[in-house]
């Protein structure tokens, strides 16, 4: 597939990025005392990189990623179940959709953020108010991807389908349900990052566990070099999250051309 | 091949169908208006007529997609209640499944009917050697060109073994020399299997080689206003009839019926989809 030039461009691209983080990397560890920015505000990489050993050793960082992890991954898999769903119900029946686009749309421009302190209000300082966050956030871009998909199919091909006798499961299963995949997967990479900020909110608003709480917690000692550990570690967390969906997306719509280039990089 | 004789049994039947719809400024639209025509088995009738003369709309009632306003549509003297069997239909778009290979797609119809899946694929991997497409079998639609693209629609749609196929301008979006050859399989394919078959089509010379009758349709409220039977041999065989000086008779004629020189494009556009 892949003819001389273009994997000849690939080449010059990953050369040039490589280039670029040794330049941001460089900036980082002697940009700042070179233009007189002190280390509290902005330390150094090497004193992050300390920072990020002592928070491994002494700060359970292990534990505070792990749970942030498993918040995230719980509140994208329901979240995109649950917009799924309720994506394919309200893309089959238009009155259903007429009857709740109004509060849909209302709870769509309402920023879910803003629901953390209530969540952790009802369900207290455990994991599930950030899991609920991350649902919430994750639903609209999967739900609305779904639903347009639904709404937007080709009517010929259930014409088709029609003709040759298809029930209205065959014509789901067999034409509506892949026919959605593709837009699901751009809702899907969308919700994978999204769900990471839901669940960094819920977890700067209460808790005493995850990334979002270490984040505070460094805050609170004025200890910059573990906020930025935990800005590092949470966009690992979140890229982890966006590669993952990108990998099953490539499995899953293996029929389809390959795209763009970080498509093709992975 | 001599025009069927009347003791042929009618394969598909329209009696007195007229069609309304109701259009955007809430007032009602007639798309076509009392059309009786009649395909005896085995027998391949084009339609011709300007774009919105509601041809396709008549393609729909016979396949059963939708119900006539008035009359009734016949199939093997069977009253069209909704879609069946017997009826296949095929488009201008191909209307490929981009997520299924090849003979996944070819095999999308006898699929949705429940045929067990080793006779599906028996009859893919046949009609796929027929037409040429055997060695892409396992590719994905994107793989393939315009033309195999329709050849692999064609083969869906005869996968089901129809007995009437409703084809409604199945070759036009391809290329001239593409449709030529696509042409000549569909007449071969038609004529092997003695297929009964109605086509819509926009190229006179089409009609001419592929037909044993064109019946021409005039503009909206469409009605049948001439039936041209098309005494040419050979209609397995549409490059040889090319070759045939009465081609151009038959499309001088069409030509005048259809009123080709004198029509102005504004209309013929202002007919919207057909």
């Amino acid at each position: 597939m892949n003819s001389s030039p273009r994997s000849s461009s690939t080449r010059n691209g990953a050369t040039a990025s490589l280039i670029l983080l040794v330049v941001f990397l460089a900036a980082w560890q002697w940009g700042p005392p070179l233009v007189g920015v002190p280390s509290f505000i902005v330390p150094p990489l090497s004193m992050v990189a300390t920072e990020f050993v002592h928070a491994w050793q002494f700060d359970h960082l292990l534990l505070h990623t792990g749970v942030t992890i498993a918040e995230v991954l719980a509140g994208f898999v329901l979240g995109s179940l649950l917009g799924a769903s309720i994506g394919y119900l309200l893309g089959m029946s238009p009155t259903a959709e007429l009857a709740l686009s109004p509060y849909i749309l209302a709870l769509q421009i309402a920023p879910k953020v803003a629901f953390a302190p209530l969540f952790i209000l009802w369900m207290g300082f455990t994991v599930y108010p950030k899991i609920l966050v991350a649902i919430l956030i994750v639903f609209f871009p999967v739900m609305v991807n779904v639903l347009t998909a639904v709404r937007t199919v080709d009517p010929d091909l259930v014409n088709l389908a029609r003709a040759f006798k298809a029930t209205r499961a065959q014509i789901f299963w067999k034409i509506e349900f892949p026919n959605s995949m593709p837009p699901m997967f751009a809702g899907l990479r969308i919700g994978a990052t999204l769900a990471v900020v839901g669940v960094v909110v819920g977890e700067l608003v209460g808790g005493n566990v995850g990334l979002g709480y270490l984040l505070t917690f460094g805050e609170g000692q004025a200890n910059t070099p573990l906020v930025f550990v935990s800005i590092v570690m949470l966009t690992l967390v979140g890229s982890i999250a966006y590669f993952a969906v990108i990998l099953v997306e490539r499995r899953v719509l293996h029929y389809l051309p390959q795209r763009t280039a970080m498509d093709r990089n992975l | 091949m001599p025009a069927s004789p009347a003791s042929t049994p009618i394969r598909l039947e329209y009696r007195n169908v007229t069609m309304r719809f109701a259009d955007r400024t809430g007032g009602v639209l007639t798309a076509v208006r009392g059309v009786n025509l009649s395909v005896r088995d085995g027998e391949v009738v084009c339609l011709i007529g300007p774009s919105g003369c509601g041809k396709s709309t008549l393609l729909n009632i016979g396949s059963g997609l939708t119900a006539p306003s008035e009359g009734t549509a016949f199939v093997d003297g069977r009253e069209v209640a909704g879609p069946n069997a017997q009826v296949a239909f095929m488009l201008q778009k191909d209307l490929l499944l981009p997520w299924r290979t090849v003979a996944e797609n070819v095999m999308f119809g006898v699929e949705i009917q429940r045929v067990p899946l080793p006779e599906r694929r028996r009859r893919a991997e046949q009609l796929l050697q027929q037409f040429s497409l055997a060695e892409f079998s396992g590719h994905y639609p994107h793989q393939l060109s315009g033309g195999m693209r329709q050849r692999v629609a064609l083969a869906r749609t005869l996968a089901v073994d129809p007995h009437v196929l409703l084809l409604d301008e199945p070759f036009s979006a391809v290329d001239a020399q593409t449709r030529i050859v696509l042409q000549r399989d569909l007449a071969r394919t038609l004529a092997e299997n003695g297929k009964t078959a109605l086509l819509i089509t926009h190229d006179l010379l089409e009609a001419v080689t592929l037909s044993d009758r064109v019946l021409v349709m005039s503009r909206r409220p469409g009605v049948i206003i001439e039936e041209i039977a098309i005494d040419m041999p050979l209609r397995a065989d549409p490059i040889a009839r090319r070759g045939d000086p009465k081609v151009n008779d038959y499309v001088a004629r069409l030509m005048d019926r259809l009123d080709i020189a004198h029509a102005s494009l504004e209309r013929e556009s202002a007919g919207g989809a057909a």
